[in-house]
């Protein structure tokens, strides 16, 4: 993966979104998201209408960065979980792959201690199509290029998305 | 860092508003947010002291249509610009795709407004980017105060690779849409060269 760019793709993304739809409903939780480190939502899965995902994934990448300072601070790499009390509702967050953000949010039909257990289990299988997307980027640097969709973009084209 | 789904046909950009304390970085966003369909923006986030100060940053998502058949989405972000907030700072520029530079014309803050730049570069550089090669615009903002610093002395001051330079009013919008959409362009012919 370059620095500059992540790329997903179809067969990836619906590995991850069967990850995280199965860590849903084992652990039991209300939603989980999948986000970047830099704050982008990737995917997510359960009631995730009555949140704002967008909005989620910024501060939450923003927690993680700010937490990952404190950990640098006091001579820690990182911290790998978080975890934040609510009266109703609880959040778990942890790291994946080094490079992405997982975020459980449960309530009393969960416990931390299940969720914690079922975390484990869906990074490691979601460790695995990162993974594969590492590959297919390296394949993609070197050998033979995807095409991209966006090689074609014209002046016109990024002028029309600032028109209305 | 561009990230682009393919599955969900989206490309998600990242853009840094930098910049000295009180140069006008939040009230850039805000205007963009006051002026932009409710179904083209997302809710902007701000986290501010009390004093509304930008603490560790502002964030807009705006949703600028779609390009090739992909939904294409700029992720605004402001840093606090007060120069002990410098670990903040740095945080905010991970993953950056552009940067637009916030400079006061206010004579009393050109100083500010140089250091914040070579502090800019040297934040870049510990994430690994260059500030010669990152997309950029910088915009002279506060040109309706009296005794602002003239245009051509700024850049003369400012300039660091001919970037792209507006003129802004960042209070009643002046320039705030041409500095964003010089560094959104920027972002997309990076893309296009790939
Ligand atoms: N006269 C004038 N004032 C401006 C202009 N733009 C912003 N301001 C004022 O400058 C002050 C600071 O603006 P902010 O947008 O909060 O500045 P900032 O760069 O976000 O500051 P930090 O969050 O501390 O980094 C506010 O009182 C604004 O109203 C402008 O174009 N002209
Ligand atoms: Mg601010």
């Amino acid at each position: 993966m370059s620095l500059a760019r992540m790329e997903v793709y179809e067969e990836e993304f619906r590995h991850l979104e069967g990850s995280l739809r199965r860590l849903r409903l084992d652990a039991n939780a209300k939603a989980v998201f999948l986000i970047d480190r830099n704050g982008q939502h990737i995917a997510a899965a359960g009631d995730t209408d009555q949140f704002d995902s967008t909005s989620l994934a910024s501060l939450t990448a923003g927690n993680v960065a700010a937490t990952d300072g404190l950990a640098k601070l006091i001579g820690e790499s990182e911290f790998s979980v978080l975890f934040h009390e609510g009266q109703r509702d609880h959040i778990h967050i942890s790291i994946v792959a080094r490079r992405a953000i997982l975020l459980v949010i449960f309530d009393e039909r969960s416990s931390l201690g299940l969720v914690r257990l079922r975390v484990k289990r869906a990074s490691t299988e979601m460790e695995g199509v990162f993974e594969q997307m590492d590959q297919k980027s390296e394949v993609g640097a070197q050998g033979e290029p995807e095409p991209s969709p966006f090689s074609e973009i014209t002046d016109e084209d990024i002028d029309a998305l600032f028109s209305e | 860092m561009t990230f682009i789904n393919y599955a969900a046909r989206e490309i998600n950009c990242k853009i840094v508003y930098y910049g000295p304390g009180l140069g006008g970085k939040t009230t850039n966003l805000q205007y963009i947010y006051s002026k932009t369909a409710p179904e083209r923006k997302g809710k902007m986030i701000s986290l501010a002291t009390e004093a509304d100060r930008t603490l560790f940053f502002d964030f807009l998502p705006l949703d600028l249509g779609t390009i090739r058949g992909f939904n294409t989405r700029f992720h605004l972000y402001t840093v606090p610009g007060q120069v002990f907030y410098d670990a903040s700072r740095k945080l905010i520029l991970k993953g950056v795709d552009g940067v637009i530079f916030v400079a006061d014309s206010q004579p009393e803050r050109m100083e500010a407004n140089v250091e914040s730049i070579r502090n800019l570069e040297e934040n870049l550089r510990d994430h690994g980017f260059d500030l010669v090669t990152m997309p950029l615009a910088l915009q002279f903002n506060k040109r309706d105060i009296n005794g602002a610093v003239p245009n051509d002395e700024m850049y003369r001051m400012l300039n660091y690779k001919r970037e792209p330079t507006f003129e802004a009013v960042a209070m009643n919008g002046l320039g705030v849409f041409d500095t964003l959409k010089s560094v959104a362009k920027q972002i997309l012919v990076e893309l296009r060269k790939r």
